[in-house]
């Protein structure tokens, strides 16, 4: 069996996952970052951005997270996101509706917010 | 029916009434406590993995930021206060802000200018009728705050904690709250949030002297600090945020439920006053009608000789 690290997907106000996976890839803002058991100490600034999440049972868990930090340290990863959620959880309709809405304000926030979900619910 | 019994009636009937309201308001608040208890709870991973990163950062590289690095004559210092939009909550507003305002006497004494930044309206309220000036103010949420909340309310602080002070900006941020102990304790206290000591968070965050590991930063250290610490005082105000609904829904409940005691009392002792008012009245019947009857009696007496 593979080595595993420890994820927790932490948002401001709840935490959304949490479990024993492979391979994390996420979005820092020099770029993507895959981190796997083992791996040196690291504290980074995440992007706006999907989060994938192998884990050991061989499944993939997807999760849109918009800015934060990761963290990882002892085969501990921490993902720290004002707002995170996992794909299942995102409506694609909803956000569709979202999207367009956000392009028809101008809405730059907003859109890159739906843009992100979109992207993660289409990862999954 | 007497008209001193009609009248103890009638208060019965109102205090009544007004039991059943403060009844139903503990229970409410009593609900609404669990439920911010909850979120406390929920925002605690956030919380805690956010300072280990802060620490991580502070330990790891001597990096110098103007949020963790004190200035050397402070001039002007802000004070958030976070009270609550609504009363009935015992003196849970009144704590607060006496400790806010024993901390701006002190602020003062030390020579500083003092902003105040004021949560909920029972604080404006108070600022405004002494006519004292307010920086900014938020209110509306203080019952369910939300992390959105706390980013509004963090925003323009860390804005004027950047600002140069001679611009006007500020070189401390102290908040004051209200801290949820227990169903049965709160306590208003000041804490001051920035500059941050770094120290004193690494004691938070490791108390048992554990060793944090040196990590790798990604872009930069700086960049990783700039990031976290706005992060890290919104946390903490949206910590304190939740603190203070928590404890001011467990005021709410105490107040209530001692109102509800009292309103419990005031029924007894006016029950009594009606049964005696009552008993009295019916002794005052029997004895004019005994009176009556010898009255009447003694007459058919006197008309018989």
């Amino acid at each position: 069996m593979a080595a595993e690290l420890h994820v927790a997907l932490v948002a401001a106000d709840r935490e959304v996952w949490s479990g024993e996976a492979t391979l994390v890839v996420a979005r820092t803002t020099s770029g993507d970052i895959g981190v796997m058991p083992g791996h040196q100490p690291l504290l980074g600034v995440l992007e706006s951005g999907p989060v994938t999440i192998r884990t050991s049972d061989g499944g993939t868990v997807v999760a849109a997270v918009h800015g934060g930090f990761v963290s990882f340290a002892d085969n501990k990863l921490s993902l720290l996101a004002e707002i995170a959620e996992l794909s299942d959880e995102i409506d694609v309709q909803r956000v569709e509706r979202e999207l367009e809405r956000a392009k028809a304000e101008g809405d730059a926030a907003a859109e890159r917010r739906a843009d992100v979900r979109l992207r993660a619910a289409a990862a999954r | 029916m007497g008209a001193q019994l009609r009248v103890y009636k009638r208060r019965i009937r109102s205090v009544t009434a007004t039991k059943k309201i403060t009844k139903a308001m503990e229970m409410i608040a009593a609900s609404r406590v669990v439920k911010a208890q909850r979120k406390v709870a929920a925002s605690t991973p956030y919380a805690t993995e956010l300072t280990r990163a802060v620490t991580a950062v502070g330990a790891g590289s001597n990096t110098k930021h103007p949020l963790t690095t004190q200035a050397e004559t402070v001039t002007r210092s802000a004070v958030l206060l976070l009270t609550s939009d609504r009363g009935l909550a015992g003196a849970f507003n009144s704590n607060a802000i006496k400790a806010a305002e024993q901390l701006t006497e002190r602020l003062e004494r030390e020579g500083k200018q003092v902003d105040t930044y004021i949560v909920g309206r029972r604080g404006l309220a108070h600022y405004n009728f002494r006519e004292r000036k307010v920086a900014e103010s938020w209110t509306g949420f203080t019952d369910e705050p939300t992390y959105a909340d706390a980013k509004k309310v963090a925003a323009p602080l860390i804005e004027a904690i950047e600002k140069d002070t001679a611009d006007g900006g500020v070189d401390e941020l102290h908040i004051v709250f209200t801290e949820f102990v227990s169903m049965m304790t709160q306590q208003a206290l000041d804490d001051r949030l920035l500059p941050l000591s770094l120290e004193e968070v690494a004691k938070e965050a490791a108390p048992k002297g554990e060793i944090l590991p040196l990590y790798d930063f990604e872009p930069s250290a700086e960049d990783v600090l700039d990031a976290l610490l706005p992060r890290y005082v919104e946390s903490r105000i949206y910590n304190a945020l939740l603190q203070s609904a928590a404890s001011k829904h467990a005021a709410t409940r105490r107040a209530m439920k001692s109102a509800t005691d009292n309103a419990g009392e005031l029924i007894e002792t006016l029950s009594r006053l009606a049964n005696a008012a009552r008993q009295a009245e019916i002794t005052q019947e029997i004895s004019e009608i005994v009176g009556g009857a010898s009255a009447l009696a003694d007459a058919t007496a006197g008309s018989d000789n």
